[in-house]
C-alpha cells in the first residue's frame, strides 16, 4: 500500500506534502515515514495517510467572471480621487 | 509531432510544470522514466562500493557519518523509484531491469574502492559532481521529481561536508595518509571527468529539449571544474591531467576524456559491474520471502 | 556501576550495531533499509556514550575502547557476535530477543545511584522504545513463519552466553580495525 506523507517543518507552519512510502500497514507506514522524513530532526510533525484516503480536486468552474471575488472587482482609485477633491483634502 | 504534443513542448520549454496525472506525450513519459530510473539505479548501486567501508571506518564518528551517508543514498533510491512507479513502471520491474543489465547506472559506481582515501574522494568529489547535476534538476519540468530533488540536494550537502572532513584530516596527517588521498584522486579523476557525459549540445539532447534536464553536459562539467579544482590544488594535491588549466576566457581546458571507456562501462562492462549486480541479485532473491510475508494479510 | 560492567553493555551495543549496519544497502526492502540503518546507528551511538563514561574512569577515549583492545578483551555476548546477513529471519529474531533482554538491563540502570549513568540510561531508553516498537512490528508479521520460529529457538539460549568468542568475531575485529591499524598513531 502507498501512504502519502505530509510534513510540518516547524511548529505553527502548514503541513506540506513530502512524498510517499510503500508499507504493509499503518504501523509499518509510520515507522518508515518517521525514518525517511524525520531521522535528521527535520520535521516537527508528520501526517501519514493511505493514498486512497486523499481525494484530489483540480477542476474549478468560473464561467461568468466573478469579479467580486477578485481585487479588480473593486476599482477604488478613481472614486477616492474624486472624494478627496470634494472634501477639499487633495 | 501533433498539435497537442507541440503545445506541451512549448509549455515545458516556457517553464511549465507537469504533475503525475496530467496528460503527457508518450515520448516525454518514456524519456522521463528512463532518466529518472537511471538516477534511482545509480543511488542504489552507489551504495555498494561505500558500504564495505562502513565496516572498516576507523573512528566511531566516521562510522556513524558514513552509515548515515549510505542510508541517505538508499533513501534517495526509495524516493526516486516511487516517482518512477507513479509514472507507470513498478519498482520490482525497475529492479529486474537493473539486475539483468537492461537499464543503466552512472559510470562512477562501476569502479572499485581500494582504500580509505577512496572514501574521502568519493564523498568529496563524486558527490560534488552529482550535486551539480542534481541542483540543475530542481528545475525539472516534471514536478514530482523536482520536488524530491530538494530533499536529495539537502542531504547531499552533508555528504560533501563529511567527504571534505575526511580528506582534510588525512591531508593534515602522516605522509602515508596524504599518499592515500593522492593515489585515490589519481584513480578517480578519469571517471569524474566522464561523469557528466559527452559534450552533446543541449539543443540536441532530448532530455534538455523536454526540460527534464535544465543544463547541458559541458556546462555541468565546467561548473564542477570551476568549483573543485581550486579546492584540490589548495591542498597541495595534483590533478593527473597536465593539460588542465583555466583559460583567459574562464573556460577550463583539459585532456579529452575517454568517451569509449565511458560507453564501455555504462553498457555493463565496468571492472565491478558484474560482481555488484550479482550481489543485488542474490540479496534480492534471498529475501523475496520477506516481501511475500509483508504482502500477506496479517495473521 | 564500574567501568568493566559498563563495557559489557557498551560492547554489546557496539557489536550489535556493527552487525546491524551490515544490512545497510542490502535490506529486503528500501524503506526497511533506511529504518534498520537508523537502529544500527543508534546502537553505535549508545556504545559511544557508554564508552565515554567508562573512558573517563579508565583514563582513555571512547575510540580507543571501541577499537584498540585485543579481541579477547571484548565483553559482548555470543548472540551479538554472530554474522547473520543475509538471513532476515535470524536478524529479526536476534533483534527481538536482544531488545527484550536489553529493556530489563536499561531499566535497572535508570535506577542507578550515579546520576550521570541514570540520565544516560533514560536517554538510551527513549531511543530504544522505537527499536522495541520496530521489533514487535516485525514479530507480529513473522510469528507464524517457520524460519522465524526456528531462529528464535536457535538464538534464545545465546543471549546469556558471555566470555565466549566465536571465530566470526575475530574476522569482525580484523575488518573493524584494519584501516585504523594501517597507519600507526594516525588521526582519521
Amino acid at each position: 500500500m502507498i501512504y502519502e506523507v505530509f510534513r510540518q517543518e516547524r511548529k505553527g507552519q502548514a503541513f506540506a506534502h513530502a512524498g510517499s512510502v510503500e508499507a504493509a500497514n499503518d504501523e509499518f507506514a509510520e515507522a518508515y515515514a518517521r525514518e525517511q522524513y524525520g531521522r535528521r530532526g527535520e520535521s516537527a510533525a508528520l501526517w501519514v495517510v493511505p493514498r486512497d484516503a486523499v481525494h484530489e480536486i483540480e477542476d474549478f468552474a468560473d464561467e461568468l467572471q466573478k469579479n467580486y471575488h477578485r481585487v479588480d472587482g473593486y476599482p477604488l482609485k478613481e472614486k477616492l480621487g474624486k472624494a478627496r477633491e470634494r472634501a477639499g483634502t487633495t | 509531432m501533433d498539435q497537442r504534443e507541440q503545445e506541451f513542448l512549448e509549455y515545458v520549454q516556457s517553464g511549465g510544470q507537469v504533475e503525475t496525472d496530467d496528460w503527457m506525450p508518450d515520448e516525454y513519459r518514456a524519456k522521463l522514466i528512463k532518466f529518472i530510473e537511471m538516477h534511482g539505479n545509480s543511488e542504489l548501486m552507489g551504495v555498494l562500493p561505500e558500504r564495505e567501508w562502513i565496516l572498516r571506518a576507523p573512528t566511531l564518528q566516521r562510522k556513524l557519518a558514513l552509515t548515515a551517508k549510505v542510508q541517505d543514498e538508499v533513501g534517495h533510491s526509495q524516493l526516486i523509484y516511487r516517482v518512477v512507479e507513479d509514472l507507470g513502471k513498478p519498482r520490482e520491474q525497475c529492479l529486474d531491469d537493473l539486475i539483468s543489465g537492461k537499464s543503466k547506472f552512472h559510470n562512477v559506481f562501476h569502479y572499485p574502492t581500494k582504500t580509505w582515501g577512496d572514501v574521502g574522494v568519493i564523498a568529496w568529489l563524486v558527490d560534488a559532481a552529482a550535486i551539480i547535476s542534481q541542483k540543475a534538476l530542481l528545475k525539472c519540468s516534471y514536478a514530482p521529481y523536482a520536488r524530491i530533488m530538494k530533499k536529495i540536494c539537502w542531504e547531499e550537502s552533508f555528504h560533501i561536508l563529511h567527504g571534505r572532513d575526511v580528506i582534510l584530516t588525512m591531508m593534515l596527517g602522516t605522509d602515508e595518509q596524504r599518499g592515500l588521498v593522492q593515489e585515490a584522486l589519481n584513480r578517480w579523476w578519469g571517471p569524474l571527468m566522464q561523469f557528466h557525459g559527452n559534450p552533446i549540445a543541449k539543443e540536441d539532447d532530448p532530455m534538455y529539449v523536454w526540460r527534464i534536464k535544465s543544463q547541458g553536459n559541458e556546462e555541468a562539467r565546467q561548473q564542477f571544474l570551476d568549483g573543485y579544482v581550486p579546492q584540490i590544488w589548495e591542498l597541495g594535491l595534483t590533478v593527473p591531467d597536465p593539460k588542465l588549466r583555466k583559460r583567459d576566457d574562464g573556460v577550463w581546458a583539459y585532456t579529452e576524456p575517454d568517451w569509449a571507456e565511458l560507453k564501455h562501462v555504462v553498457t555493463g562492462h565496468g571492472p565491478k559491474t558484474a560482481e555488484r549486480l550479482e550481489l543485488r541479485r542474490t540479496t534480492r532473491e534471498e529475501n523475496a520471502w520477506v516481501r511475500q510475508a509483508l504482502l500477506a494479510p496479517a495473521a | 556501576m564500574n567501568a568493566q560492567a559498563l563495557l559489557e553493555l557498551a560492547d554489546d551495543e557496539l557489536i550489535l550495531g556493527w552487525r546491524n549496519s551490515e544490512w545497510t544497502g542490502i535490506a529486503p526492502l528500501l524503506e526497511e533499509d533506511v529504518a534498520f540503518s537508523s537502529i544500527a546507528q543508534n546502537e553505535i551511538g549508545h556504545a559511544r556514550a557508554l564508552y565515554e563514561l567508562a573512558a573517563r574512569e579508565l583514563g582513555t577515549t571512547a575510540d580507543e575502547l571501541a577499537f584498540d583492545r585485543s579481541p579477547d578483551e571484548y565483553r559482548c555476548s555470543k548472540l551479538v557476535q554472530l554474522r547473520l546477513v543475509p538471513d532476515w529471519a535470524r536478524t529479526i529474531a536476534r533483534h527481538c530477543l536482544y531488545e527484550r533482554a536489553d529493556q530489563a538491563r536499561i531499566e535497572a540502570l535508570k535506577g542507578s545511584d550515579d546520576p550521570e549513568l541514570a540520565g544516560l540510561a533514560a536517554k538510551i531508553d527513549r531511543e530504544e522504545a522505537y527499536h522495541r516498537m520496530h521489533a514487535e512490528m516485525w514479530r507480529d508479521r513473522l510469528e507464524n513463519e517457520p524460519r522465524f520460529v526456528a531462529a528464535i529457538e536457535e538464538l534464545e539460549p545465546l543471549s546469556d552466553v558471555r566470555d565466549e568468542q566465536i571465530p566470526e568475531f575475530a574476522d569482525l575485529w580484523d575488518e573493524m580495525t584494519m584501516v585504523r591499524r594501517s597507519v600507526a598513531g594516525a588521526t582519521w
